[in-house]
């Protein structure tokens, strides 16, 4: 029984320690760009159920500018078999890309290439919306489960058994009827690095890039009622003495401090 | 009137605290936007947990039997029915793991625009809400120009609401469809179990993935030895099997309460921050000035923790292993 699943990938933003806000986000020196962490679990889990079946095609899909393809690259050299990018100037130019738009042109991809299974993070590190996934599957009228961090696939039966991570370290074992959208919790697998044999195949892979015309949409579709209004650092809500003076000195401070607090006798 | 519908959540028989968080969030955004808050309970012990929320500031309560435990179909229909009935502006979720799993759903299905792990709300006309990106580097004021919206809160950033209330409970019928309902809870799994209670210790050293490899946890491990303390991490750590579930810290992990909390190489994340914030005294070691963790610091070193370890081990006359 041949499958396809279909993993959403983006590229997330890592601030730089020092760093500053020009206008309405961090100025783009300061930023570095890398694959998401929380969909680095959902790749390896895809592949890892393509390398345990027969028959089984990994998809990414991502909605992401030129620079997100060395990402993407990244996710075709751990094993997933093709990508989508989906781009054009009016995405480039929304004011502010919500949820709801990010999903609706997921979901015109997920119509395109009609997967069995589709696997997303729990959340992007940057903006941590925590809702494509599961926005997604509504959109689409798939089922859905949020934050897995145990999947068993019976694929002839249609059922994925999925544990869902609460808090305080309770696990809720839940039945999903497939066609699903699983969101993928980070520690689910042992995500794999790029082999140089990946990377080298990984450039051949196809990578095809989408407008929104190319996915059937309109440009309406990066229309929202939300907008960012401000980027401003939090003042510091705190108010730590902070030890200074190189390694021994700062040493010595915090040692001084733990044996007056009684923790430390040494 | 901008009348707000806040969820309530529950779990194995016992209301969870972030429920009468929502009554404190609900109140502040009711207030803000002039309107009623409407509390709504679904699934279990309806009345017991109706009985539990019924705090000051709260103007009506409104369950919904169905099943005992937490379903998204089920929450997603109910809620949805709610607001239409109550005709509802806000509909306002926890940003708790259920709250992943059904809001987006209630916001799809209701058509509202979706703003989630909310801080803060203002109000000049138009509702702007505050949220955190980067990791909580910078805090980003989003505005919602129509009015409606579905919004989830922040755990522990609104306080629990107090004082008994006299809002009126009446049970809600909500026509749930059952050929909607696709997936089935089998059961509860407790995980992190095991010999070490790192929520009983009262000095802990905890490390993050500031630590780079697990080559270099020998290092932590010294340093602990030296010190007799009890060592925990933050999720990565354990994500990478460095060390064992029963070790981490966080809102997935243990929540700890001890003399002196050491966090070293973490950044303060606030789902970690969700299992450390109650210690006494905070150390951060952190070469990043702007982390988040020095919010909430009471002490900090700002430097190296390959320098700053090394010579703490040999401050209290610990052997530094080659790492
Ligand atoms: C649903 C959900 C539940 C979660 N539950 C938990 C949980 O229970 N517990 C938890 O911890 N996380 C949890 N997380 C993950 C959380 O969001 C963060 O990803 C995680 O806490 C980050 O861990 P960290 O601080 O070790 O790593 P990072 O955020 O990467 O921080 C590493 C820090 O180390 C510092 N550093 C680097 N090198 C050095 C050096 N040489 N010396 C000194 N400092 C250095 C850096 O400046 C940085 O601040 C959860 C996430 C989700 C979505
Ligand atoms: N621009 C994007 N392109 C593709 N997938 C995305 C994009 N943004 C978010 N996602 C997916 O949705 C998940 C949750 O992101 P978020 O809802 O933004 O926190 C991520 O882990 C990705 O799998």
């Amino acid at each position: 029984m041949s499958m396809k699943i279909l993993v959403t990938v983006t590229e997330v933003a890592e601030v730089e320690d020092e760093f500053e806000v020009a206008g309405d986000d961090i100025a783009e020196q300061y930023l570095e760009y890398d694959l998401n962490e929380w969909d680095d679990y959902a790749i390896e889990e895809a592949v890892q159920i393509s390398e345990e079946n027969d028959d089984v095609e990994v998809v990414t899909a991502t909605i992401g500018p030129e620079r997100s393809e060395e990402t993407i690259r990244m996710a075709l050299a751990k094993g997933a078999d093709r990508a989508v990018r989906v781009w054009d100037d009016a995405i480039e130019s929304a004011d502010y890309l919500d949820t709801d738009s990010k999903a609706d042109l997921l979901a015109a991809v997920v119509e395109e290439e009609d997967p069995d299974l589709v696997l997303s993070g729990v959340q992007s590190a940057d903006e941590a919306n925590g809702a494509t996934g599961v926005t997604l599957a509504e959109k689409i009228g798939f089922q859905w489960a949020a934050v897995v961090n145990d999947l068993d696939l019976d694929i002839e039966g249609g059922v994925a058994s999925v544990h869902r991570e609460l808090e305080g370290g309770v696990e809720e074992l839940t039945d999903v009827e497939s066609p699903a959208v699983l969101t993928i919790q980070s520690g689910i697998n042992e995500p794999r690095y790029a082999s140089l044999r990946g990377i080298r195949q990984a450039q051949q892979k196809p990578l095809d890039v989408k407008t929104i015309d190319d996915v059937g949409l309109d440009e309406s579709v990066v229309d929202s009622p939300l907008a960012q209004t401000s980027m401003y650092e939090p003042e510091s809500e705190g108010d730590a003495t902070i030890w200074s003076g190189g390694p021994e000195e700062e040493a010595e401070q915090l040692a001084e401090f733990l044996r007056d607090k009684g923790v430390v006798d040494a | 009137m901008s009348d707000v519908l806040a969820v309530t959540e529950h779990r194995r028989g016992e209301l969870r605290d972030v429920s009468l968080e929502m009554v404190s969030a609900g109140r502040d955004l009711a207030d803000e936007m002039g309107g009623d808050l409407h509390l709504a309970v679904i699934s279990g012990d309806v009345d017991a947990y109706a009985d539990q929320v019924n705090r000051e500031g709260v103007d009506a309560i409104h369950t919904v039997e169905y099943g005992e435990e937490f379903n998204h179909d089920v929450y997603a229909q109910a809620v949805e029915q709610l607001a239409d009935d109550l005709d509802a502006e806000y509909v306002l979720m926890p940003n708790s793991v259920n709250g992943l799993d059904y809001a987006p759903a209630v916001a799809e299905g209701l058509s509202l625009p979706l703003v989630t792990d909310v801080v803060d709300f203002s109000a000049d006309g138009e509702l702007e809400v505050t949220r955190e990106q980067y990791g909580g580097k910078v805090e980003t004021t989003i505005e919602v120009s129509e009015d409606r919206a579905a919004i989830t809160t922040r755990p522990a950033e609104w306080p629990q609401a107090e004082g008994q209330g006299d809002a009126e409970v009446s049970a809600f019928d909500a026509d749930i469809d059952e050929s909607q309902i696709q997936s089935t809870v089998t059961g509860f799994e407790e995980v992190a179990g095991g010999d070490v209670d790192i929520s009983e210790a009262e000095f802990l050293v905890s490390i993050g993935r500031g630590i780079e490899e697990e080559e270099n946890l020998p290092l932590i491990e010294a340093l602990v030895e030296a010190t007799d303390a009890t060592l925990s991490s933050s999720r990565p750590i354990v994500d990478n099997g460095w060390l064992p579930a029963n070790r981490q810290v966080g809102q997935s992990g243990k929540v700890v309460t001890p003399d002196v909390y050491i966090a070293i190489g973490i950044s303060g994340a606030v789902q970690h921050v969700a299992g450390m914030k109650g210690a006494d005294t905070i150390v951060a070691i952190n070469t990043d000035p702007n982390a988040p963790i020095y919010d909430l610091a009471d002490y900090g070193i700002e430097d190296d923790l390959f320098d700053v370890v090394p010579a703490l081990i040999e401050e209290f006359g610990g052997e530094v292993p080659d790492v």
